[in-house]
């Protein structure tokens, strides 16, 4: 079976990130694989290891748009196990919001597809630096596949797959059939980590780079110009300040009580 | 004016306080409709017609929720342009924004999640990169999906209610056809707490609370509060999933957020720190917590808590 991954190359969510540009677009320099790709990701290896891994054909595509830099979420899955790696990079992507950027990654998807279409397209449950959560369900719309979202469990028997999500009043049951797309959240595995083998295993693997027009996209269609919502402007919230701090000396429970009183919040 | 419509699924018996915001919202924007999925209750279309509701759209299917937000998608984009609608307004839950993604594609609309204001040009304002940031956005096309985060407005009745129109909308046959189906739904326990993401003030719990949030939940229920937790203590398996605040869990921005035995990564400052109020316990004068707090106490929240529990009553009589 063939599956395609999408990874991406997020700022490091340990440190401070920042909005820079004209666009307001987010500062990449200190940038990782997003940790909710490594879930996406991790579930495609288990999947194709149980059907005898690549010596049985199977194979595991991980994808990644982005800059020059972004190149490096592609090399990190490579380590982790992927068996290709495609990077679509083109300088007029910049800025592209869910819906160009789910227009470009359908194209790819489309594009990677030509001779043997996917079987699954995997992706994290959200970005961690968008945060939206809106390109894994517009894939599924553009490429008319059956959405498959927060995934909390997979199951394939064949052709026809179930999965488990858990919503706040209730949990489902879902059931598609295969192509489809599905999006995992933190708790469906452990991901792996990149161990000496897998990293020495990864120079030898291929990265193929791909441009808009490789992909027949027009460059007019994503980035800030293709983009159908703007963002005008950007502040930084002011840094939160430390309050008062005291030490329990047996009755900082009434202490606190007074305090929430006197922002009449009790 | 400009026609805006609500999309709530599954109103159920009493209107969420989520669907009475943005109702609210909706007419400060244009002329409010409604569409919903689901059964409608004569309180529920009562409470729509109090909040301004020009026009009630409803699907001419009622299989909807046997498939995942797809098909509930091309109801909504039926309808939208049936009302001839330039905003639609959704919840910011999980499966609203997938259905808000899915329409935006369809029209050609962009889709602004995480809304918690809209000016009436339509500038939404939301915070992003985990609350270190506030954005303006806009949509540049005709048509403008936005999710709304619950708490963002307080709801208000019209001053003159109305008598809505009921309109069926026809859902395209084609709409289920590349749809995951759902097999099996198990409802969950409810707490009798508040949700999480819409309560005014939230306990969470932390590695410190070392698998007994007893103590948090009697203060919790003292406040009337929500109890959320780290990630710690979600992957310890003190609490469930659903519980989880921070990049991976829900973002919550209450009136007051009452942090104990959490030491305050930035994983789980970034679900919290738009809160109004913090304070903080905990055992640690050295967790990171403490710079972000209105208030913390360096103590043992075994002691702390209880004792915050006792006096809250006391004062109550």
């Amino acid at each position: 079976m063939k599956i395609i991954v999408l990874v991406k190359h997020v700022p490091d969510a340990q440190f401070d990130r920042h909005l820079t540009g004209p666009g307001n677009t987010t500062d990449r320099s200190e940038s990782i694989l997003s940790e909710l790709d490594e879930y996406a990701l991790e579930a495609a290896l288990q999947l194709i290891e149980a059907r005898g891994g690549e010596a049985a054909g199977n194979k595991v595509i991980a994808l990644s748009m982005g800059p020059a830099g972004a190149v490096n979420a592609v090399k990190k899955s490579l380590q982790i196990g992927a068996s290709e790696g495609v990077h679509l990079t083109d300088e007029a992507l910049a800025g592209s919001d869910a819906a160009a950027t789910s227009l470009a990654l359908a194209a790819a998807i489309r594009h990677l597809g030509a001779d043997t279409p996917a079987d699954l397209v995997l992706t994290g449950m959200a970005s961690t630096d968008g945060e939206t959560s809106l390109v894994p369900a517009q894939l599924a719309e553009r490429l008319d596949l059956p959405q498959v979202t927060f995934a909390s469990s997979l199951e394939l028997d064949g052709a026809r797959l179930t999965a488990r999500r858990d919503g706040d009043t209730h949990a489902d049951t879902l059931e598609a059939t295969l192509p489809a797309l599905v999006s995992v959240t933190d708790q469906i595995n452990d991901p792996r980590y990149p161990n000496f083998k897998g990293i020495m295993a990864a120079k030898k693997k291929t990265i193929t780079t791909l441009t808009l027009a490789d992909i027949g996209v027009d460059p007019a269609q994503v980035g800030r110009s293709g983009s159908w919502t703007a963002v005008d402007s950007a502040d930084v919230r002011p840094a939160r300040t430390a309050g008062t701090i005291i030490t329990d000396e047996g009755d900082a429970g009434i202490k606190l009580v007074e305090f929430l009183a006197a922002q009449k919040l009790l | 004016m400009a026609k805006v419509l609500v999309f709530i699924d599954n109103p159920g018996q009493v209107l969420k306080k989520a669907s009475l915001e943005l109702l609210t919202m909706a007419r400060s924007l244009g002329e409010p409709a409604v569409a919903f999925n689901g059964e409608l209750h004569d309180d529920v279309a009562a409470a729509l017609a109090a909040y301004g509701a020009q026009t009630l759209y409803r699907p001419s299917a009622t299989d909807l929720d046997d498939y995942l937000v797809g098909p509930k998608a091309s109801y909504l984009a039926a309808a939208v342009q049936t009302a001839g609608a330039t905003v639609v307004l959704t919840e910011n839950s999980a499966e609203a924004k997938e259905i808000a993604a899915r329409l935006g594609i369809k029209l050609g609309a962009g889709v602004i999640t995480d809304v918690v204001a809209v000016d009436t040009d339509g500038t939404a304002h939301k915070s992003v990169l985990a609350g270190s940031y506030t954005t303006t956005a806009k949509a540049t096309t005709p048509v403008a999906v936005l999710t709304v985060k619950s708490n963002s407005i307080t709801p208000e009745p019209a001053v003159t209610g109305t008598a809505p129109e009921s309109v069926t909308v026809q859902v395209p046959e084609t709409a289920t056809a590349a749809s995951a189906r759902v097999t099996a739904r198990t409802e969950k326990a409810a707490s009798g707490r508040p949700d999480l993401t819409e309560a005014r003030i939230v306990v969470a719990g932390g590695r410190g609370v070392d698998g007994n949030f007893g103590p948090l939940e009697d203060l919790a229920d003292a406040l009337g509060a929500a109890i959320g937790a780290s990630r710690a203590a979600t992957d310890a398996g003190w609490i469930g999933h659903d519980a989880q605040i921070g990049q991976t869990g829900k973002t919550v921005s209450p009136q007051l957020y009452i942090s104990a035995g959490i030491s305050g990564a930035i994983q789980q400052k970034a679900g919290m720190q738009t809160a109004k109020v913090i304070v903080a316990v905990n055992k640690d004068a050295e967790s990171p917590v403490f710079e972000i707090a209105d208030f913390g106490i360096v103590g043992d929240l075994f002691q702390v808590l209880p004792q915050a529990t006792a006096e809250i009553k006391k004062r109550r009589g």
